[in-house]
């Protein structure tokens, strides 16, 4: 690997956005890099990572893949799981089995839009979004109801093994799980497949359509599971708690080097792409600055980063 | 039948938007009366315009999401410099239309060269290009307010040679889109979204073109600012936020395909009409508060599916 390419790699350069910003941080305010503060804010990467997780698969699977309705559904999670919950311990593991399953089945039908009556992955799921944020005002009545159960928000916000709380390791189940699944299955094979070249996947004979709609449907279930997190964070719900996580998703996975063509990437650059964005937030946040400042400060980031690395092949003749 | 509404996917949207007015008119009397229709196009307007700009940028292949704020942004620097020259008469309001649009064009200009020349990614630039446009908005004008003169929105209320101003603006920017049809323009752009690389092969300049859409884009979200800024009399730094996934519903309402290279922007005048009337439909059927989001959101993502099936090759 020459250096060239090794600065340009998406990986490596995220890693050092990651490395720069705590000491940017911690230059800014002593205290910053510490063991506990690193520890919060990977609790709030691990939120935004696992509904990345999502998204990179529909990204990764090309035809302009894309889900919008994370947020809602993130909403939607959060809200059935504090409802079923209510408090009580008993009831978390029937909670995340409820929310992740109704949003595994919005997710779905995402996929059968999109594959059988072919409409752009952007309409189907900014359509679907609108549908979901209506069923939970139908839902709820616009009063925000349930309450997450302690076991729960101890298992999110305090230490569980290693001074670290156990969604940290949930996530890294999910990276070591969801990397496996891509890079050594036959189905993350073909998940690849599908996102390079549609056509040549379907003429080795790939269930495209059924691929592509699982993929769907597992952004659904990651963006459940992310609510069920959400409302585990913060200890109760409301209808529009799942919106600041659609574009921040879509972020963090263009920033892990996930082609937003589809077909190339993977889910390690997307773990780094969360943790680099969360960083990058609070920075902003550490500064003090006036919210436009950091509203300018965050937009050119992500133009830069994406200059760094996000740019498209020159056209040929 | 299915080969007149291929080339002429508009069609199916104007029967829509007919059958619609049909429903309002017998579900609210009052609906054709002139101040009721003025009042709704009113409404309707804005996004009218966005989606007029932003047709050309899906047309050439690309998606502009930064609409929303460089609307926020032309309507806080049109009230700022209306407040900054001061005075009466026609003067600062001229010199606030001026600044608005220009600010719109280098908007445009900014996105063009980082999606056309830099060859960064449409979705995820105009994304990161709207964030800095809000954020300089929020810059310029902390907080809403600033009222402009009386004549700024008296006029937009105005009535001239016996029809509303709002309507004489949307006559105009229909008649823009079909005078831009018919010029060379155009014919490059569904050339470029059509096929990026045949198109290159040609020697056309993709660059130029692609520029020039985001341009337009632009210029039509500071339009719609201005038509905002005539409703509300008023500046606001966090106007306009739906605009850019609601003018890509109108857009794909009106016939126009996401992945480029066909369509045209009256289909979207259509499209944002559809979109305007389906909200006014749901109102006056006298159905639950709670429920009007949720059968919106149906009767939208219908529409959407029903234009697919029908248009697609």
């Amino acid at each position: 690997m020459t250096l060239r390419s090794g600065l340009t790699n998406p990986l490596t350069l995220a890693a050092i956005a990651i490395l720069a910003l705590l000491a940017v941080g911690e230059t800014l305010s002593p205290g910053f890099a510490r063991g506990d503060q690193i520890v919060r804010l990977l609790t709030v990467a691990a939120i935004l990572g696992i509904v990345a997780a999502g998204q990179n698969l529909v990204i990764l699977g090309g035809r302009e893949g894309i889900d919008l309705s994370v947020g809602p559904m993130i909403s939607l999670g959060a809200v059935i799981a504090g409802n079923i919950m209510a408090g009580a311990n008993a009831a978390i593991l029937p909670a995340i089995l409820a929310a992740t399953a109704v949003t595994f089945l919005i997710g779905i039908v995402n996929g059968l839009g999109v594959t059988l009556v072919r409409i752009p992955p952007l309409v189907m799921t900014l359509g679907m979004t609108a549908i979901v944020q209506g069923g939970l005002v139908v839902y709820s009545q616009g009063i925000p109801s349930g309450n997450a159960a302690p076991a729960l928000m101890a298992f999110i916000n305090r230490p569980l093994v290693l001074g670290l709380p156990g969604i940290l390791f949930v996530w890294a189940i999910i990276a070591v799980g969801l990397t496996f699944l891509l890079r050594r299955t036959a189905f993350g094979y073909a998940v690849y497949a599908i996102g390079a070249n549609e056509r040549a996947a379907m003429l080795v004979g790939l269930p495209v359509n059924r691929i592509r709609c699982l993929l769907y449907g597992l952004s659904g279930f990651f963006a459940g599971l992310t609510g069920v997190c959400v409302i585990g964070y913060t200890g109760n719900s409301f209808i529009s708690v799942g919106d600041q996580y659609v574009l921040s998703s879509i972020i963090a996975v263009v920033i892990g080097g996930t082609s937003l063509a589809g077909g190339a990437g993977g889910y390690i650059g997307t773990v780094l792409g969360a943790v680099a964005l969360v960083l990058l937030q609070s920075v902003l946040t550490t500064l003090q600055l006036e919210n436009y400042g950091r509203q300018i400060i965050f937009g050119m980031t992500l133009l830069v980063l994406m200059l760094l690395y996000g740019r498209q092949g020159r056209l040929r003749v | 039948m299915s080969a007149v509404v291929r080339s002429r996917p508009w069609l199916l949207t104007l029967i829509a938007l007919a059958v619609l007015v049909a429903v309002n008119t017998a579900l609210q009397p009052s609906f054709v009366q002139p101040a009721v229709l003025q009042s709704n196009l009113t409404t309707f307007l804005p996004l009218t315009l966005v989606a007029i700009g932003q047709t050309y940028v899906v047309m050439g292949g690309d998606i502009d999401l930064s609409v929303g704020a460089i609307a926020a942004l032309v309507n806080v620097v049109t009230v700022s410099a209306i407040a900054a020259v001061g005075g009466d008469g026609l003067t600062p309001i001229i010199a606030g239309l001026a600044a608005g649009l220009a600010t719109a064009v280098v908007c445009g200009v900014i996105n063009g060269v980082l999606v056309a020349v830099l060859r960064l990614q449409a979705i995820v630039t105009t994304f990161a290009t709207g964030i800095v446009f809000a954020g300089t908005a929020l810059f310029v004008l902390p907080q809403a307010g600033l009222p402009v003169p009386e004549a700024f929105w008296r006029s937009y209320g105005a009535t001239l040679i016996g029809l509303p101003v709002v309507l004489w603006i949307l006559l105009a920017g229909l008649a823009f889109a079909l005078f831009l049809g018919r010029r060379p323009f155009v014919a490059h752009l569904t050339a470029v979204g059509g096929s990026r690389v045949g198109a290159f092969q040609t020697g056309l300049s993709l660059s130029r073109v692609r520029i020039g859409a985001f341009v337009l884009s632009a210029l039509f979200a500071g339009f719609a600012a201005l038509c905002l800024t005539g409703e509300t009399a008023s500046g606001d730094p966090l106007l306009g936020q739906s605009l850019a996934l609601s003018s890509i519903s109108a857009v794909v309402l009106g016939g126009t395909a996401l992945s480029g290279g066909s369509g045209g922007p009256v289909g979207s005048i259509l499209g944002a009409l559809v979109l305007g009337m389906i909200g006014n439909v749901i109102f006056f059927a006298g159905l639950p508060f709670a429920w009007q989001t949720l059968v919106q959101g149906l009767i939208v993502l219908a529409a959407l599916a029903g234009g697919v099936l029908v248009t697609r090759r």
